[in-house]
């Protein structure tokens, strides 16, 4: 029986095995490949997607697990004011080096600054840390969600 | 590999900026119109191939269109270490247009093209060179051009060539101020003479190189276009996923399929020798697939395989003498008159690359060719090798070259395009075979394992006077480029082992190669130096405690002659605050290092819990890289280093047991995280030195700042990675 999915605003039908992770249905049946794939046992956050804004392990997460909730990915993050402003740190910041890991950052900063418009460092450590970086970006990643909280912050006062 | 060919580079750039004289550049009108610039990077083998190659063999192509767009077409790689953006920088800086004008292109694969001259002449990006090769050559290229391009508006003009500048894609008349841009100049520039020598700028005139200038592959990577070996996917492509035997040589004995074939999605099983894999419509099935078959495995000769064999081989080798690396005056005589003796035996373990995008190679073969899409570091090796097992002539063998989402030494290899050729060849249609992680860490080619013997003999002020030092382990380069393996030596294997910055009188280093059984080995970021440095940074240590000295002015005592890497050294001590106060459980350690041509020194601050729990807080690292030309990435690149070397100090770890590799995943692999990562500071010495590479310094050096750093807070002397928190934790 095929699933309904609601991903970046447009309904999809596949026609998969109920227990197939999300991750293979953007990469592999539809075609979105900007979610990568790192590990497949949620250990490193590179297919991190959001399912109604919350950050998600999408090769963990099963298409049947879904049901009507919204998929956003990151071809589609921009349109979120907090992906908009965690993108323009990340190019400011010069933040990627290999990118690979990067989409997988981009959604788990994005929603973080999302539910916590002014994170800590340790709030950034609890939200950042399942997400490895093999080049090793860390130092950059925290200032630019930082520079992203800052311009939260001016937007809020205009 | 590296020392003896970047000397011959430095006096060809110090000899007049002729460009007549070794015939590296010339000029032709473009296919499509507007002007080509074909040049010849220098080769490795110098002078003796120059004169044997006779003709003019370009191997990397700067064209001009006609509608003034800059296309490079070169024969490096990006892997995230920044080269697309630098390299532009490097002939947008002479040419005189701004960097967005500038476009790279992936060379296609052909060795006798593009062979990189520092890897012997390998189509290959590694080794921290891109940048050292393109330093000269591209910038005399820009100028030539734009000395071209300001000829060919002079002659229409009917000026005086001397009237006229080039400035921001155009060339203006300064005089009358009339303009023409480079678009509308290049085909009658294509026509011009090439100049018999340039000027290159002066340094201080520089108005790219030397600022941060933006990475041109950034904003692909932000929102998810980026398109990775592992994104490509023709029409019709099925996904395959695959089980290698789980032992190294071993082969499969029996496979029961029925379970898998009958999951949604699965297409195919395809069994070979040593390796099946699933094909299905998405790497969901082929997973599921793959989980579902049954295989008994015939385990080979390497069985009962374990680390601990691996070691007692290479500490047994190192008994007898090995090739001797470096030679300075008489061990024996300043040993035998030494005041005191300080002795020790170190060891490193296997490494995996664990490039965070897995092990991927998309094939379609066909009767009458092949085409492959993969990212790799060798493109005329992947070529090649797809041609030889699909058994087709090299010409019918095309490979799409795509971004790699981490090298780190593993994409020098071409076993994971093998593997999905032997795979393809049972396909029908393109398919795309994907490692899961455990296959991706559990067939890689590992950093090799070693181990290393250590004498020193001190004088009566505890100064180094003799300087002994023996290892075994695996020559990678005496597979991956034979005749750079040479009388049982080569120069990546004992980088950082011999040619030490500091003045020590008598000196001796011999290398044994011992390959280790049933595990193959590859080159891993800050290669020779990831092992070498380690031990001889960790043992100078060792001799400055023994001579109760401070470990910075140890060092200094010994680096008179090496004004850079002092220099480097002060820089660090300084701003690291070394001497200064710390909390308890905390402590300096510092590191010092000349490796691909790069002076670079660390002080490492770590805090060591009661547990043992080792925690990095801070770096420092002063580094002079000669002239730096983009100094953002400089930065961004030694961050980066220092968390993979810090990754290794502490996690760092490949272990076989009854043959098998027994880490799978992160869990096992584990990675350093955000939370766990340092404040890390950089400071770049101004210099105008031929640059230096600057993609794995870092490092290398990193890993005895922090064991070093240790011995500071602890007492406790760590001579085996990685640091093993159960021995630190005995100590509470």
């Amino acid at each position: 029986m095929p699933f309904m999915l609601k991903i970046n605003g447009a309904n999809h039908s596949v026609d998969v095995d109920g227990d197939t992770p999300v991750l293979w249905v953007l990469r592999d049946v539809l075609g979105m490949t900007g979610t990568k794939f790192g590990c497949g046992m949620a250990l490193c956050g590179a297919c991190t997607v959001h399912v109604d804004g919350t950050a998600t392990r999408s090769c963990i997460t099963p298409v049947e697990s879904v049901g009507k909730s919204a998929i956003t990915t990151i071809e589609a993050v921009d349109k979120t004011s907090a992906g908009a402003k965690i993108q323009r740190a990340w190019l400011d910041l010069e933040v990627v080096q290999c990118g690979y890991c990067q989409s997988g950052q981009i959604m788990s900063a994005s929603a973080l600054l999302t539910s916590n418009p002014r994170p800590t460092d340790s709030d950034i450590d609890n939200a950042m840390s399942g997400n490895i970086c093999r080049c090793g970006t860390y130092v950059r990643i925290r200032e630019a969600i930082k520079q992203a909280a800052q311009s939260n912050a001016k937007g809020g006062r205009q | 590999m590296i020392r003896a060919h970047i000397r011959s580079r430095a006096d060809q750039s110090q000899s007049p900026s002729g460009l007549s004289r070794r015939r590296f550049l010339q000029a032709g009108v473009a296919a499509g119109g507007g002007m080509m610039l074909s040049l010849r990077l220098p080769s490795a083998n110098g002078e003796a191939a120059a004169a044997h190659t006779g003709g003019f063999a370009p191997n990397a192509f700067v064209r001009i269109g006609g509608d003034g767009q800059i296309v490079l077409t070169m024969p490096y790689v990006e892997m995230g270490q920044g080269t697309y953006t630098a390299i532009a920088m490097l002939i947008a800086e002479e040419l005189e247009v701004e960097l967005k004008q500038v476009r790279l292109e992936h060379a296609p694969p052909n060795e006798k093209l593009y062979g990189n001259p520092l890897i012997g002449g390998v189509q290959a990006t590694g080794n921290s060179n891109a940048m050292r090769g393109a330093w000269q050559p591209l910038r005399k290229a820009g100028a030539a051009a734009r000395t071209m391009l300001v000829s060919a508006a002079a002659r229409r003009w009917n000026v005086d060539p001397t009237s006229c500048r080039a400035q921001s894609g155009e060339v203006l008349h300064m005089p009358t101020g009339r303009r023409i841009k480079y678009g509308e100049l290049a085909a009658d520039a294509a026509r011009m003479p090439v100049p018999e020598s340039v000027t290159l700028k002066r340094p201080e005139d520089f108005k790219l190189i030397g600022t941060p200038a933006k990475r041109l592959d950034a904003p692909s990577k932000v929102n998810g276009t980026a398109v990775y070996g592992i994104d490509v996917r023709p029409p019709g492509v099925k996904i395959a996923t695959l089980a290698q035997s789980p032992v190294f040589g071993g082969r499969v004995k029996s496979v029961d399929d029925a379970a898998a074939k009958a999951v949604k999605g699965v297409r195919q099983i395809v069994q070979l020798d040593d390796v099946i894999a699933v094909v299905a419509d998405h790497m969901g099935a082929a997973k599921k697939g793959l989980a579902a078959l049954v295989i008994e495995w015939d385990d080979g000769p390497h069985a009962k395989l374990n680390t601990d064999d691996i070691l007692h081989e290479l500490e047994q080798a190192t008994l007898k003498p090995g090739a001797v690396a470096q030679n300075i005056g008489d061990i024996d005589k300043a040993m035998a008159s030494a005041a005191s003796k300080v002795e020790a035996t170190y060891r490193v373990p296997f490494l995996a690359h664990a490039t965070m995008e897995p092990m991927n190679c998309t094939v379609h073969v066909r009767k009458d060719g092949c085409e492959v899409w993969v990212g790799n570091q060798v493109l005329a090796r992947a070529q090649a090798a797809a041609a030889k097992t699909a058994s087709l002539p090299l010409d019918k063998v095309v490979v799409h070259n795509h971004l790699i989402g981490g090298g780190f030494g593993r994409r020098l290899e071409i076993d994971g395009i093998i593997r999905a050729v032997q795979i393809a060849k049972h396909v029908d249609g393109p398919v795309k075979v994907v490692w899961t992680r455990e296959e991706d860490i559990q067939h890689d080619m590992y950093r090799p394992y070693f181990f290393d013997r250590m004498s020193a003999g001190l004088d009566a002020k505890g100064m180094p006077v003799a300087w002994n030092h023996r290892f075994a382990g695996s020559s990678v380069v005496a597979r991956w480029a034979p005749p750079l393996f040479i009388n049982g030596l080569d120069h990546d294997t004992t980088e950082g082992a011999i040619n030490l910055v500091y003045a020590l009188p008598n000196l001796h280093v011999e290398y044994l190669q011992v390959e280790p059984r049933g595990i193959p080995t590859a080159f891993w970021r800050s290669v020779g130096p990831s092992h070498n440095v380690f031990v001889t940074e960790s043992f100078l240590d060792e001799l400055a405690a023994a001579a109760k000295q401070d470990a910075v002015a140890y060092r200094l005592a010994l680096l008179d002659e090496s004004p850079r890497a002092k220099a480097v050294l002060e820089l660090a001590a300084k701003k690291a605050a070394w001497g200064g106060p710390l909390p308890d459980r905390v402590g300096r350690g510092v590191s010092v290092q000349f490796a691909f041509a790069t002076y670079m020194a660390q002080v490492a601050e770590v805090e060591v819990s009661r547990e043992g729990a080792v925690r990095v807080r801070r770096v420092v690292c002063a580094v002079d890289c000669g002239s730096v030309v983009n100094p953002d990435t400089v930065r961004a690149q030694i961050q980066s280093a220092i968390i993979f070397g810090i990754t290794a100090a502490l996690y760092g770890e490949i272990t076989v047991k009854d043959g098998r590799v027994e880490q799978t995943n992160f869990d096992t692999y584990r990675i350093l995280r955000i939370n766990e990562a340092p404040a890390i500071e950089v400071h770049i010495v101004q210099s105008s030195e031929t640059p230096g590479g600057m993609g794995e310094a870092g490092t290398s050096l990193i890993v005895p700042a922090v064991t070093n750093a240790i011995f500071a807070a602890t007492g406790k002397r760590l001579r085996k990675l990685p640091i093993d928190a159960a021995t630190l934790k005995k100590l509470a």
